[in-house]
């Protein structure tokens, strides 16, 4: 049997859920915060309109949505897997096209910021 | 002597009532439904953002209704549990050698134990928060 | 010396005479320090000399008398009574085909094994008269954990993607090419790449951990299973984004 190239989709696998455990709450928290009304300003459109417009900005948020999506789409191959769900060829292209989709559809909506 | 092996038939669906061991593990697999929804929602804030101040505030008018804010608690309850199962198993896949003996794995867990903190304290002061 | 009645039941299988296995309930008197191998060989001793199962050592180093106890995988010479209560449920490892009674048909793990050459394959040919091989101390204990594995199966029993994909190498054969691997003295890790930097080599493996939790020898083959993907992909980044190299 060949070997596999399952390390490219396993690196960003390991790579995105790092970058999740480490931030994900947090950011989370920030949305709570903004939703229950608890900090005047966050996540406010100036706020964040200032903070995509700078490239650091742009690059923060793509590295973050990017890494996520790929982290979930192979965790949820897996997952789809144990939970019984044998066709993993079908599974695993529609969950790293949806992530391929995101990755895409994030960087162009950044550079219009 | 004729052989005939018996083969034990597993339940594909069911397997993992089998031992709450099982029931730990796929819980922590289902954090990634969370983690993808949550990266989905930045997705629609970003593009909000880039379509300009009215359609970024009419998402940010979205997300405080009572059944945004539940889903938002459910999906910090899952990226905390991520996080946490995360931490804990880092050490068993990056061991660390110093001469004859390792690195205890607490001293790994505990270097993410206070990244994650100090990212966390980083990113709210940032924002504005603290 | 305290003796108590114990009662078992135990999955039986003849078959020469069953469709399919069944419990059978054994009573028996067991001292207080026995353990489940005793309770077994008190039964073939004195009630029912057909049972059948592996045993050797009874001291938990020849890795023979796997079975599971109460659903969990556990070496029976070291699977204490006064640990259970009520009717203790004895059954053949999990995930191998049952020969009969308690023996399991272990040839796959077996063929598995054979398959990533656990043994050394030196890197450079070295004649008698060079000496030994010289490792330090620093150098063996990089692998040696690895290396008490006493091939008891008690984690493809435990691991719920052996159950679901036989194909699948398992861990305790990934962590003994990995232990060799990492050992200074070998010179054949390319060669077991081939094995197991496969789909049904480490890439099977999700990372449940059952395997390191039911290990009695602490030989961690979850571990063992993450440090061959993180190898491996540092192999594959290699392979395919430097030039020239073409392993």
């Amino acid at each position: 049997m060949a070997k596999s190239n399952k390390p490219i989709v396993w690196s960003l696998f390991a790579a995105g859920g790092t970058l999740a455990a480490l931030l994900a709450p947090v950011l989370v928290l920030l949305f709570l915060l903004a939703a229950t009304d608890h900090a005047p300003g966050l996540l406010s459109y100036a706020q964040l309109h200032a903070f995509a417009a700078h490239w650091l900005g742009k690059l923060f948020l793509l590295t973050v949505i990017a890494l996520f999506l790929w982290h979930a789409a192979h965790r949820l191959r897996v997952a789809l897997h144990d939970f019984g769900l044998r066709q993993d060829r079908i599974v695993a292209v529609i969950v790293y096209l949806a992530a391929a989709v995101g990755t895409v559809l994030s960087v162009l909506y950044l550079v219009r910021i | 002597m004729s052989r005939r092996p018996f083969v034990r038939q597993v339940s594909r669906t069911r397997w993992y009532f089998k031992h709450s061991r099982y029931l730990r593990y796929m819980s922590r697999e289902v954090t990634c439904v969370f983690i993808g929804a949550f990266a989905l929602l930045l997705l629609c804030a970003v593009e909000r953002l880039s379509e300009g101040q009215a359609a970024y505030e009419s998402f940010l008018a979205a997300i405080t209704g009572p059944w945004s804010i539940l889903g938002l608690s459910i999906v910090l309850i899952f990226a905390v549990h991520n996080a946490i199962s995360w931490f804990n198993v880092t050490p068993k896949a990056l061991p660390v050698q110093i001469g004859e003996g390792f690195l205890p794995g607490r001293f790994i867990v505990a270097a993410h134990y206070a990244a994650w903190i100090l990212i966390s304290l980083a990113v709210l002061f940032f924002a504005g928060v603290l | 010396m305290n003796e108590r009645m114990v009662q078992l039941d135990v999955l039986r299988y003849d078959p020469q005479i069953d469709d399919e296995p069944h419990f059978q309930r054994y009573e028996v008197p067991c001292k207080e320090e026995w353990v489940v191998l005793d309770a077994l060989n008190a039964i073939k001793e004195s009630i029912d000399p057909t049972l059948n199962y592996r045993w050797s050592c009874h001291m938990a180093v020849c890795g023979s008398c796997g079975m599971m106890i109460n659903g969990e995988p556990r070496l029976s010479c070291h699977a204490f009574l006064r640990d259970f209560e009520g009717v203790i449920r004895v059954e053949p490892l999990a995930n191998f085909p049952i020969e009969r009674d308690l023996v399991t048909v272990a040839d796959d793990f077996i063929d598995k094994l054979k398959r990533v050459k656990p043994y050394l394959i030196p890197g450079e040919t070295r004649s008698i008269d060079e000496g030994e091989y010289i490792q330090t101390p620093a150098q063996l204990m990089k692998y040696r954990h690895f290396s008490m594995c006493i091939n008891c199966m008690l984690c493809y029993a435990a691991c719920p993607q052996y159950a679901l994909q036989p194909l699948f190498l398992g861990p305790a054969a990934i962590t003994l090419a990995h232990r060799y691997n990492l050992d200074s003295r070998d010179g054949g890790r390319d060669e077991r790449q081939q094995v197991i930097a496969t789909n049904e080599g480490v890439w099977e493996c999700s990372f449940v951990g059952a395997c390191s939790e039911v290990c009695p020898k602490a030989v961690d083959p979850a571990g063992a299973l993450q440090q061959v993907k993180v190898a491996s992909t540092l192999d594959w980044f290699r392979e395919h984004l430097l030039p020239g190299d073409t392993k």
